[in-house]
C-alpha cells in the first residue's frame, strides 16, 4: 500500500512501508549503498512526517520482510504480546514518541510495554526522535540480567574486559586481564575474541579464564567469542563455558550467512543452560550485532539497516541474553561513514534495544578507514553513559591488537564513572574493594606491586 | 600551581606491573593522569592512528608484487576489481567483489583449467600487508603444495579487491578451492597484517560462513610457516570432506601437539 505526504505543492509517494521507513532514516552511507536512502533533505523529512502518522498497529499487519520467507518475521509476529500492546495500540508513531517522552512512560510502564514493542515499531519511532530523545527515553528503560553478578541496575554501567591477543597467547591474554582487573574492569564479562577457531586453542583459553575467575573468586563470567556451534562442541567435550556467544542479524538470510538459524541458537542456549554455572541467574547468552550486517551479506530485502539492526534484537530477546552488544563502528565507512553517523547509530541501537527489553551495551568504536577519531568516541561514550548504557568495552589503551580497530579503554570507563557517577555491578564493586583495588568511593587506589592478582603471573610481575 | 613544586611527572600514577607488558603487544600498564592517559600515551596513540590512516591510502604496487611472486617460480596475472578508485572501493564494497571487464578477459585463457587451488593476492585494506607478507608467505606455502602435488595455476594479483572477488576468479578457473591472501584492515599496532580465506568449490554468491579464515599473518603475529601449515591442513581437509566454513573446524594444532593426524576428531 502506497503512503503519500504533501509538502506545499509537492506530493511525495512511498511505495510501501519499507520504502517509507528507509526514506525516513537519518542519512547514512549504508542506505545509500543499498540505493534506498532519501534523495533529498526534503524527501527525508516528508517521509518522517508521513511515518509519524502511521498507526503502530500497521506494523503488525504490514511486514517489511515477508512472513513466509523469513523466520525472524515469523518470530516477531507469532510471539507478539497483544495484551501488553493494548495501552499503545491506538497510537500513531508520532503519538508514541510523545508518550515515550512523557512522565506517563515510567520505568515500570516501559518494562511492561517491552514485550509488545516490535523492532519495526522501535525503529520507526527512533527515526523521528532527536539524539536527546533517544537518550532521555533509553535512560528510563531498565533491563537487569544476572549470571555471577547483577548487570543493568540503575546508576550502574558494566565493562567487558576484552584482553585479545594476535596469536591467542595465554601469557599475553593473562597480562591484559590482570591490567584490566587492576583498572576495575570486567563486571560484564571477560570476553576474548580468539584469532583462531581451533578447538585445542579455544579449550586452553576457556580453562585459563575459568582458572583466574575461580582462583580469585571474581563475581563475573567468561566468554569466548567463537561460533555457537564451536561453543556447543567444546561444551560437549567437557570444557568449562560460562556464556555462549554468537553474532546475529535481523533476517533469516543474514543469519544463514553467519552459519546459524534460530534452531542453532536454541541448541547453543540449551547447551549453556545445561552446565548451570551461573550463581545468581541463568542469563547465559552473549550476542553481538551491528548495522549493515544484512546488507553486507546481501540479505537485506530492501529494508534500511537501522530497522534490520533492531530486528536482530528480536532474534536475541527470546534467549534472555546476559549481554547484547552493538559493535557500532566496526563494520566500516561503507555503512557508517563518519563520526556523526556512528554517534547517531550508537544512540539509535541502544534506544531500540532497551525499548524492546534487551540488555544493550555498545562497542563504541571505529576502524582506521572510517572518518572518525578518539574525539568522536569520547562524544558517543559520554552520551551513552548519560543514556544508561548497560556496558561498554574495556580494551588496553583503546587499541585491539587482534581485531585491528579502536574501542573504549580501561581509562575511558574511569572517566565516565567520574564524570557521570556510574557504579559497577554491586558484587564486582565489592570484590574490587576486597582486593584493595578500589576504595569505598569506587575510585582506584594507588597500587604497589603487591596486589595478590599479580601473583598469578609470577614470572612477569614487578 | 604556583605553590606546587613537584616535577611535572609527579602527576602521573605509574602502574607497578610494567613487566606484564613484555607478554603482549597490547597497550597495558600505561599509567594514568587522574582517570586519563598520560600525555606521552595520548600522543603515541595519535601518531599510530595517523600512520594507520595513511596506510589505508598507500597505492598498491601490483607490478612489484607480481615480480616478487614470479621470482618464486609462480606464473602471475594482474586483474582489477570493478572499483575504479580507492574512494569508490571504500564506499562500494560490491564493486570490490567483482572483476572488471578487463580482469575477466585476462582470465579467459585460463578458464576451466581446473587447478586444485586458485591463489588470489588482493590488496584489501592494506597494500602495505601485501607488500610485506605475500611473497614470503607463498615461499613458505610452495613446498607444501609440491609435497601434496596440488596444482595452482597462475597467482592472480588483484587490485582494489575484497575477499569475495576470489569466488569469481575460482569459478572462472573451475578451481577445486580458492585461497585469497588479502591485506587486513590496518590496526594501530599492525598496519601490515595478512588474512587468508579458503573457500571450497568457489562460485559467485558464496557466503562468509562457507570460508575458513586464518588471520594476523605477519612478523609479530602468526608466522608465514605456521600459516602455510594451517592453510595446507585446511585445504587437505576441505578437498577430502568437500567443504569449507563453519562445519570445518581448524584442528591443525592437534597435529602439532600430538604429532599425528587428527582426522578421527573431525567425524560428523
Amino acid at each position: 500500500m502506497p503512503y503519500r505526504h504533501l509538502i506545499g505543492p509537492r506530493s511525495y509517494v512511498f511505495a510501501d512501508l519499507k520504502e517509507l521507513m528507509a526514506k525516513a532514516t537519518p542519512l547514512r552511507s549504508g542506505d545509500m549503498l543499498a540505493g534506498i536512502a532519501a534523495v533529498s533533505a526534503e524527501e527525508n523529512v516528508a517521509a518522517r512526517m508521513c511515518l509519524a502518522e502511521v498507526p503502530l498497529a500497521t506494523f503488525l499487519t504490514e511486514a517489511l520482510v515477508p512472513y513466509e520467507a523469513d523466520e525472524v518475521t515469523r518470530l516477531i509476529i507469532d510471539t507478539h504480546d497483544a495484551s501488553a500492546f493494548r495501552p499503545v495500540s491506538h497510537m500513531t508513531v508520532g503519538d508514541f514518541r510523545d508518550f515515550l517522552l512523557s512522565d506517563a512512560a515510567s520505568s515500570q510502564a516501559l518494562a511492561a510495554l517491552a514485550p509488545a514493542v516490535t523492532p519495526e515499531m522501535a525503529a520507526a519511532v527512533s527515526k523521528i526522535m532527536r539524539n536527546q530523545d533517544l537518550i532521555a527515553v533509553a535512560r528510563k528503560c531498565r533491563v537487569v540480567t544476572k549470571f555471577r553478578d547483577t548487570i543493568g541496575l540503575p546508576g550502574t554501567m558494566a565493562v567487558r574486559l576484552q584482553p585479545n591477543h594476535p596469536t591467542d597467547d595465554p601469557a599475553g591474554i593473562t597480562a591484559s586481564i590482570l591490567d584490566g582487573l587492576l583498572y576495575g574492569c570486567g563486571d560484564a564479562v571477560i570476553g576474548i575474541n580468539p584469532a583462531s577457531d581451533s578447538i585445542p586453542v579455544l579449550s586452553e583459553l576457556l580453562k585459563l579464564t575459568d582458572d583466574i575467575i575461580a582462583r580469585f573468586d571474581i563475581p563475573t563470567q567468561a566468554c569466548l567469542l567463537t561460533h555457537v556451534t564451536t561453543s556447543t562442541e567444546v561444551i560437549n567435550r567437557g570444557v568449562p563455558v560460562d556464556l555462549v556467544f554468537q553474532s546475529i542479524a535481523g533476517t533469516q538470510a543474514a543469519n544463514a550467512s553467519f552459519g546459524i538459524s534460530l534452531a542453532t541458537l536454541k541448541e547453543g542456549h540449551e547447551a549453556a543452560l545445561s552446565l548451570k554455572r551461573g550463581t545468581l541467574g541463568d542469563n547465559v547468552m552473549y550476542f553481538e550485532t551491528g548495522q549493515g550486517s544484512a546488507l553486507s551479506a546481501n540479505a537485506h530485502h530492501g529494508v534500511d539497516q537501522q530497522t534490520l539492526e533492531a530486528r536482530a534484537y528480536a532474534v536475541a530477546r527470546p534467549f534472555r541474553p546476559l549481554l547484547v552488544n552493538t559493535v557500532v563502528g566496526f563494520i566500516g565507512p561503507e555503512y557508517l561513514y563518519d563520526g556523526k553517523q556512528i554517534i547517531r547509530a550508537g544512540l539509535e541501537d541502544h534506544f531500540c534495544g532497551k525499548l524492546m527489553g534487551v540488555p544493550l551495551g555498545c562497542d563504541v568504536c571505529y576502524t582506521n578507514h572510517a572518518e572518525a577519531d578518539q574525539d568522536d568516541m569520547d562524544t558517543l561514550m559520554t552520551l551513552l553513559g548519560a543514556a544508561g548504557v548497560t556496558y561498554i568495552m574495556g580494551i588496553p589503551g583503546s587499541d585491539d591488537v587482534m581485531l585491528n580497530y579502536q574501542s573504549t579503554s580501561f581509562h575511558d570507563q574511569l572517566y565516565l564513572r567520574d564524570v557521570l557517577g556510574l557504579k559497577r555491578a554491586p558484587e564486582f564493586e565489592a570484590w574490587l574493594q576486597s582486593m584493595g583495588i578500589t576504595g569505598p568511593d569506587g575510585r582506584l587506589k594507588p597500587q604497589g606491586g603487591a596486589n595478590p592478582l599479580l601473583a598469578y603471573a609470577p614470572g612477569l610481575a614487578a | 600551581m604556583s605553590n606546587d613544586t613537584r616535577p611535572a611527572s609527579g602527576y602521573i600514577i605509574e602502574d607497578a606491573w610494567g613487566k606484564l607488558a613484555r607478554a603482549t603487544p597490547a597497550r597495558i600498564a600505561l599509567g594514568r593522569a587522574g582517570t586519563g592517559l598520560p600525555t606521552r600515551e595520548v600522543l603515541r596513540f595519535a601518531l599510530a592512528h595517523a600512520q594507520a590512516r595513511d596506510a589505508v591510502h598507500t597505492p598498491f604496487e601490483a607490478e612489484a608484487t607480481a615480480a616478487a611472486i614470479a621470482a618464486l617460480g609462480f606464473e602471475t596475472l594482474h586483474v582489477a576489481s570493478a572499483a575504479p578508485s580507492r574512494e569508490a572501493y571504500l564506499r562500494r564494497p560490491d564493486l570490490g567483489r567483482k572483476l572488471s571487464e578487463e580482469g575477466r578477459a585476462a582470465l579467459t585463457p585460463y578458464a576451466g583449467s581446473a587447478p586444485d587451488l586458485a591463489l588470489v593476492v588482493a590488496d584489501g585494506l592494506s597494500s602495505t600487508a601485501i607488500h610485506a607478507q605475500a611473497a614470503p608467505f607463498l615461499a613458505a606455502l610452495k613446498p607444501r603444495l609440491a609435497e601434496e602435488g596440488w596444482s595452482t595455476g597462475p597467482v592472480v594479483i588483484a587490485s582494489q579487491a575484497r575477499v569475495a572477488l576470489g569466488d569469481e576468479v575460482g569459478e572462472i578457473l573451475a578451481a577445486r578451492a580458492v585461497a585469497v591472501l588479502i591485506g587486513e584492515r590496518p590496526g594501530l599496532s599492525s598496519p601490515d597484517s595478512l588474512g587468508l580465506y579458503l573457500t571450497f568449490a568457489p562460485k559467485v554468491g558464496r557466503s562468509d560462513a562457507e570460508r575458513n579464515c586464518i588471520s594476523n599473518v605477519r612478523g609479530e603475529g602468526l608466522s608465514h610457516d605456521h600459516a602455510a601449515f594451517k592453510l595446507a591442513w585446511l585445504l587437505k581437509e576441505a578437498l577430502a570432506r568437500r567443504l569449507t566454513g563453519v562445519s570445518l573446524k581448524d584442528e591443525s594444532d592437534l597435529l602439532l601437539i600430538a604429532g599425528k593426524p587428527p582426522a578421527s576428531r573431525l567425524a560428523g
